[in-house]
């Protein structure tokens, strides 16, 4: 984490921003704000080193979980709440998050669905695909792996059916928050593998459109983290052991 | 037509609407759809909406699906008392982390005791005593990280004052409530926080939003509760198994 190195304290910032990119909402605030031109100091916390368990980090975030924001003494997590008040506060254009009681009720409408859908399907593909066997050398049985792939098809099916359907982007014809949610999700799997985009024409090319409008080389840089999470190398002992219950909890 | 709600008051969410809506004084036209016997799985509803849940609300052509999406476009449409979503950047920020660590931790926790005490009995499934202790010990966490995250000595959860996220979470605490558990019991804070927020919307809408999850175990135990159709047996074993 960040640290001046001199004795004394120094005056704040302003915005700070504890993320792993590991992470796929972490993904989500990073784009936002990089694309956004919103000033901070990205605070980088390891999770696969197990930074978001230490005291120091437990002072910022008591929940232990990254995203969290720091705006002088207030500090915020969850990433759609840290989203919402950076698209509030830094005034950023309107089609993020609609003025319109109706288009922001659709993102509003994905953001709540998407908890309990997507994120959990494509938290569960990389890890039963490559985190658990290739990180913390524990083995999938293979029927575990084939379920989470089935429900992750399901969710994908129900994005492409019931949000995107014939439109250029999940909740209309311009990008919104909704989408960037989404496809920082959809790389999770991506990176363990998954051929989330194979025969599945409507979903790749909505992924083009939203690359193109996040800006190819931000889009990148947000997803090198994750598109070498099957080359981490195995967790020593020490740290399997700590990460362990933690993993178990976020999976369930 | 002007709004209608698709509901079914035996669900936490639909709960959290009605009684929102009630008490606003939003007009609204009440369609009951049945949980139970599987109505939101029936083609008509799945017409209204194609992902079958509830509750749903429709503006005229507009069809708008999760309860807090339903409850923001209410309060901002009928311009409801500002505390319930409030205008200030830190005090509204504070509303929507509350609702999106709800959506982790206590959405699908707190539902399940419904499905292992009589959802799952009324298909002839029995959910296995380990995965009840384990909801057990996961409702007794999500409970100590209300209390000390977001209640902490404030009197409500995201504020001062009452918002969407003490009427989301009331509700869902109701389910359990309704099948036995005592949550509040040896959690004075809590217990208080509930009494509060009971008594800001008032008794007599309480009543009238809990009555039937309240009478849900005796209406097992009375054999009155509808049978699931086809359509919604499918849907409810599915439930079950993935039940952690």
């Amino acid at each position: 984490m960040g640290h001046s190195g001199r004795g004394r304290s120094v005056p704040t910032m302003g915005l700070e921003l504890y993320l792993d990119l590991l992470s796929q909402p972490c993904r989500a605030v990073y784009i936002f704000a990089k694309k956004n031109d919103i000033p901070f100091e990205l605070r980088i916390v390891d999770l696969i080193k197990g930074q978001h368990l230490s005291d120091a980090f437990a002072q910022v975030n008591p929940l232990k979980k990254v995203p969290a924001l720091k705006d002088g003494d207030f500090t915020l997590t969850e990433s759609v709440a840290i989203l919402l008040y950076l698209t509030r506060k830094y005034k950023v254009p309107d089609y993020w998050y609609p003025q319109d009681l109706q288009a922001r009720a659709r993102v509003d409408e994905y953001l709540a669905w998407q908890h309990t859908t997507l994120r959990r399907s494509c938290l569960r593909a990389l890890w039963h695909k490559v985190m658990f066997p290739v990180f913390l050398g524990e083995p999938v049985s293979p029927q575990t792996l084939a379920a989470t792939l089935a429900e992750l098809d399901v969710t994908l099916q129900l994005l492409e059916d019931k949000f995107l359907q014939n439109k250029a982007f999940l909740t209309g014809p311009h990008i919104s928050l909704a989408d960037l949610v989404a496809i920082t999700e959809l790389m999770h799997p991506v990176g363990a593998g998954c051929q989330v985009f194979q025969g599945r024409p409507k979903l790749a090319t909505w992924r083009q459109r939203v690359e193109a409008a996040v800006g190819e080389d931000l889009f990148q840089e947000a997803h090198e983290v994750i598109l070498k999470a099957k080359d981490f190398p195995p967790a020593d002992p020490t740290i399997k052991q700590k990460l362990m219950p933690w993993v178990l909890a976020m999976i369930r | 037509m002007g709004l209608e709600l698709f509901l079914d008051l035996v669900s936490q969410p639909s709960r959290a609407v009605y009684i929102f809506a009630k008490k606003n004084g939003i007009p609204l036209e009440l369609r009951t759809v049945d949980l139970i016997k599987g109505q939101h799985k029936s083609k008509e509803f799945l017409q209204i909406n194609s992902l079958g849940k509830l509750p749903t609300l429709k503006d005229g052509d507009f069809i708008l699906t999760e309860s807090s999406a339903i409850l923001i476009y209410l309060s901002c449409k009928y311009q409801t008392p500002d505390h319930w979503y409030p205008s200030d950047l830190q005090a509204r920020a504070r509303v929507h982390e509350y609702l999106g660590w709800h959506a982790d931790c206590i959405r699908g926790t707190f539902g399940i005791p419904l499905w292992v005490q009589v959802l799952g009995p009324l298909i002839g499934v029995q959910v296995p005593k380990e995965k009840v202790e384990r909801n057990r010990t996961a409702i007794d966490q999500a409970l100590q990280w209300l209390e000390d995250k977001f209640l902490g000595d404030r009197p409500f959860l995201a504020g001062q004052q009452v918002t969407l996220a003490d009427l989301m979470a009331l509700e869902e605490l109701m389910q359990p409530v309704a099948l036995g558990y005592e949550l509040f019991e040896g959690r004075p804070r809590l217990a208080a926080w509930r009494g509060r927020v009971e008594a800001f919307l008032g008794a007599e809408l309480c009543q009238e939003a809990h009555s039937i999850i309240l009478s849900i175990l005796e209406q097992a135990a009375k054999k009155t509760l509808p049978t699931p159709s086809p359509e919604a047996y499918q849907a409810m074993l599915l439930r079950i198994a993935r039940i952690p």
